[in-house]
Parts: C-alpha cells; structure tokens; sequence
C-alpha cells in the first residue's frame, strides 16, 4: 500500500518532468476523432428519421432523405397521430406499463421480506424458481397463455398482459431485492419488535421506507421494460383499441399505406416517449443500470 | 414445490425471542403467497402445457391427439429448424460477442483516455450518445432501420446515391445474400451502448493506483487494457455476455418488424418458427416442441455460464 502511494507520487512527479499530463499532443486527438465519428454514426438513425419526419411527401421526393427540411412541417406527424390514434396507443402503453411498475414492485417486496428478512426455509430453491421464471422465453409460455386467457375471457384485454408481465418483472425483482434486504440490518427490526410492531407494520413502516432508493430504480425499470415489451403484447393485443405503441408501430411496419415521410413519422412517435423516459429517469438509471450487474 | 409452509415456524422460535412476542403472526411464507399463486397460473402450469402440447398433433381447437416424440423426430429433421438455430448463433455473434468486444475498447478508451485527457463531461457525452439506441423498445428499433434500408425510399441507398456510390446499394433486407448480416449490424448498433456503461461503471470500482503504478513501470495503453482492465472487470463481462446471449437467443421483436424471417428463411430464428407454427400454421404441437427446445437450451447456457463464473 505504501509502496503504491510512494508509486503514485513518483508518477505525478514524472508526469510533471515531461512537461505535459497528456501524453502525445495530435495522437489523442486522433483518438477524440475516431470516438466521436462513431458517436456521430450511432445517432445518424435518429438525426435522419426527425428530419425526414418534417418534409412534406413533396420535399422528400424532391431532395431525397439527407436534405434539411425547410420548414416544421408537421402534417405527416398529425395525419400518422389521427390515422392509428396514438393518443390511446400512449394511453395503453403508460396505463399497462405504470400497472405493472407498481404491482411488480409490491410482489417483489413481499417476496423479498420473505426470503431476505425472513430467512424462509428452502429459500435458495424459492429463488432458482423465480430465477428460472424470468429466464424461461415467453415463446414457451405464449400458447398455453393464450389459450388460458381465451378460456378465462382475459384475450384482448389490457389486464392480461399486466398480469403476466407483473409476475414476469416481480420474478426478477424478488431475485434482486432478496440479497439486497438479506443485509437489512436486524436491529431495527429487532427494536420494532419489542416495541410491539407485527411483521405487517415492521415491513411497511420500516422495511419499505428504508429501501425506498432501491424501489424507486426497480419501478423506473419495470415501467421502461414493460414498455418495450413486443412479443407478448403483440399476440395479446389484437384491437386497435388495446395495442401499445410498439405493437402499434411494428405491425404497421411495411405496410402499403405507408410512405416514406409517413413511415419516419411513425418511427419518430416511437423515439420521442423512450427519449423523453430516458432524459426523464436518466440519473437514476445510470446509477442503476448497474444494480443487477454485480452485488 | 415453492413453499414449505410449517416448516418455518419452529426454525424461527430458537432466535432470542422480544419480550412481546409477535401476536400469534403466521410464519413469514404467507408473504410468498400471493407470487405462489400467481407463478402457478403465469408460468409453471402454461410451461408444463407447453411441454405435454409438444407431445401432441393440435390445431388450437379440438382435442390434441398424443404422438409422443413424432413432433421432436421431426424437428431434428427439419432444415429450417437448424437454420433457425444458426442464426441464433449469427444474433450471439451480433448482439452479445461483438458488443462486449468493441464495448470493452470503448469503456477503456473513454475511462482511461478521454476521462483522464479531455474531462470526464467529455466522455459522459459519448457514453450517453453510444448508450441512447438501447433506450429504444426493439421494436422501434426495427422500424427506424426498416426505413433506413427500404428498398424504393429507404435514406440509405439515397445516401449511397448521392455520394455516387449508387452501385453499392442493396436491397438489404429483402436480398437473402444481405437480409442476416444488415439484420446483424442492426443488432449491434442496438446493443452496443450496453456494455459500454456497465463496463464504464465497473471500471469506477478498480484502483487507479493499479493504472499508475502500471504507466510507470511503462505499459502501453494495450497492455494496461490486457493485464488491468480485463482481468478488474471479469465480473461485469460475464453479466454481459450471459444477459446478451440470453437475449440474442430470444430474439424476436427485430425479426418480426425486419424481415419476417425471409426473404424465405434467410433470417428465421427459433422464437419466430415457433410464433408462425401457433399463430400462422396452427401447428401447435411443433410450435411447442420448438418452444421447448429454445427453453431448455437457454436454461442449459445460463447454467453453463453460471458454472463457468463460480470457478473463475
């Protein structure tokens, strides 16, 4: 440890001996270069598609898809809006995927007090299983589910797909929160309990409200997946009315009335919601981004 | 299975007990119920549906008529089921293998060069741009580049046009020479952002003492990258890999919007066959058997990895 602070000392010392602290002078701006071209490449998609979704079907075929539009012509986003009702597409998606952020997040904890604070009996096994719930692909799941939902008049309907993507996202919710609540310090509960509080309260009053930071991430991320889902709400949703907006978007994909202005304004009302999330919950996200990663 | 209901009761009584006991509270299992219940109904039972389904001839009405391993026979002998599992490898290759490869470049590059050598706001700015594709649901994802490479219309082939490349365009998803490998740069684009950040946050937690002792003793940049980085952040590239090649393995979404599988079974993966088997061919019975193969291969390479991350 010494030897490595006398180390670091050494290197600032020579660091300033060479004059500079950078290293190499037009190298590193190759480097800066080459990262941010790839910077650039990686936001092409986006730049093209907002700028094509402000021409006019005219425009475009005048000047092609890499001029820039001349003015905010907002037509091809309005007619594409009124022509599948977007309105109620962000409507379903905020109504199913904000269901699911809460109820997943309720299962999660109680799950999680369970196995973490609670120490249930066969509790290494209890995880395997919620683990393999969230591993298994939703394909092997998809028929039985259709056919159980048509049999229980739950097809077609929102509530369908907030149920099953709650047991989905708590599966892996449970997972998570049980290591983090598995170091829950013991004395507060223990206090709790000598002052009289049941399991009920020590989990509510004092549990939940120490573990807020954590789920708070949990929901952010259990609203934004859920949101993102495809699959399942594809084959669940078959009503105009009921349909998210990715199962909105991708079924219209490469269909005929589609054109190539009209085509950017629908990928464009798929990229704003998911950017505007991402700016929205950014800071919480990059710290928690890595909150499955490694404990 | 789940729970072992009055088996917990006695275990908890030998902890020092409060002077109040809890008023007669049940054991801590009852919070496990309500999820219990649910898991049955959403995934245990539909899973071992599927499985007897396999086993079966159905068309989705009627009753299923038992054929034992005729539906597995026929699967191990049908072109378009390995087909569909090469491209799943092609996807490992496209959305876990090379990401992890060019992310683990990026992350360094950015926290160990630019982050030292241009300020950290710098490289946050590059990170949040790499990072912003990945913020997209799939599907949409799929939409913008539908567009990009349309075949009449698509920005792409106008692009190429007006540099006066027009001879390199392609029809490229729609060309069974191109349809895989545009499906794969579009994967990689989707999915690169994701290492880099988690690579980038698991980089924060290596002493940098071990970065300058290393520039003293005078190893490159590459050498720092090889003996340092790598071996630091070994935990956060088996997360990766893992979560990536689960997901390239279930990959459904990109296909769907993108290709369809086509043009004819250029880029078929497993999770369409079986989709197109239940809802299209009212094949249950195989789609199933599909359905089941996918899951238990993606069960065994979670184990694999999960063994393999135990010994390191």
């Amino acid at each position: 440890m010494t030897s490595l602070s006398l180390r670091r000392e050494e290197a600032r010392r020579a660091r300033r001996a060479r004059g500079h602290v950078t290293g190499p002078g037009p190298g590193r701006w190759a480097v800066l270069a080459a990262l941010v071209v790839l910077a650039v490449v990686m936001l092409l998609p986006f730049a093209i598609v907002t700028l094509n979704a402000l021409k006019s079907p005219a425009e475009y075929s005048s000047n092609g898809p890499l001029s820039l539009p001349r003015g905010f012509y907002l037509d091809g986003l309005v007619e594409f809006w009124n022509r599948v009702d977007f309105g109620r597409k962000l409507l379903n998606s905020f109504v199913i995927s904000a269901s699911v952020a809460v109820l997943a997040v309720v299962l999660s904890v109680l799950n999680a007090y369970a196995l973490g604070v609670g120490r249930v009996r066969g509790r290494l096994w209890i995880l395997v299983v919620f683990l393999m719930a969230n591993t298994l692909p939703q394909e092997a799941l998809a028929y039985p589910l259709y056919y159980l939902s048509k049999a229980t008049g739950l097809y077609d309907t929102r509530l369908a797909v907030i149920i099953i993507f709650t047991v989905v996202q708590s599966a892996f919710g449970t997972y998570l929160l049980s290591a983090v609540l598995g170091e829950f310090p013991r004395e507060i509960i223990e206090a709790a309990a000598m002052d009289g509080a049941g399991r009920w309260r020590v989990l509510w009053r004092i549990v939940v409200p120490i573990s807020r930071p954590t789920l708070s991430v949990m929901m952010i991320f259990f609203f934004i997946w859920t949101w993102n889902e495809f699959f399942l709400p594809l084959i669940f949703l078959i009503s105009n009315d009921n349909q998210t907006v990715p199962v909105s978007l991708g079924v219209l994909q490469g269909d005929k009335m589609m054109d190539a202005t009209l085509s950017s304004a629908s990928a464009l009302l798929g990229i704003v919601p998911a950017v505007a999330f991402f700016l929205i919950f950014q800071r919480t996200l990059t710290r928690g981004v890595t909150v499955g990663a490694v404990k | 299975m789940a729970v072992h209901a009055p088996a917990t009761r006695p275990a908890r009584t030998r902890a020092p007990e409060p002077v109040r006991r809890f008023r007669r509270s049940p054991g801590y299992w009852v919070y496990l119920v309500p999820s219990a219940v649910l898991l049955f109904a959403v995934v245990i039972v539909p899973f071992l549906m599927n499985i007897g389904t396999s086993f079966t001839r159905w068309s989705g009405v009627g009753t299923p008529r038992w054929t034992g391993l005729d539906n597995y026979r026929r699967l191990f002998a049908d072109a378009t089921f390995w087909a569909s599992f090469q491209h799943n490898v092609a996807l490992i290759v496209a959305m876990a293998i090379l990401p992890t490869l060019i992310g683990l470049v990026l992350a360094s590059a950015l926290f160990d060069y630019i982050g030292k050598r241009f300020g950290t706001r710098t490289a946050s700015a590059l990170r949040a741009a790499y990072y912003l594709p990945q913020v997209l649901p799939v599907a949409v994802a799929g939409v913008v580049w539908g567009w990009m490479l349309h075949p009449s219309y698509g920005a792409l082939n106008e692009a190429l046009e007006a540099v006066g490349l027009g001879a390199l365009a392609e029809n490229w998803l729609g060309d069974p020479d191109f349809a895989l490998a545009s499906v794969m740069a579009i994967m990689v684009w989707f999915q690169l952002g994701y290492p880099v950040v988690i690579f980038m946050a698991g980089l924060q937690r290596v002493d940098p003492a071990l970065y300058e002792a290393a520039e003293i003793d005078g190893a490159s940049w590459w050498r720092r990258f090889w003996h340092i980085t790598v071996p630091q952040i070994r935990p956060e590239i088996s997360v990766v890999l893992l979560t990536c090649t689960i997901a390239a393995l279930k990959v459904f979404g990109p296909i769907f919007v993108l290709t369809r599988g086509g043009p004819g079974k250029a880029t078929i993966v497993p999770s369409y066959f079986s989709y197109q088997n239940f809802f299209e061919k009212a094949n249950v019975g195989y789609g199933s058997a599909i359905a089941t193969v996918l899951a238990l291969v993606i069960v065994i390479v979670t184990f694999l990895f999960l063994r393999v991350q135990e010994r390191a």
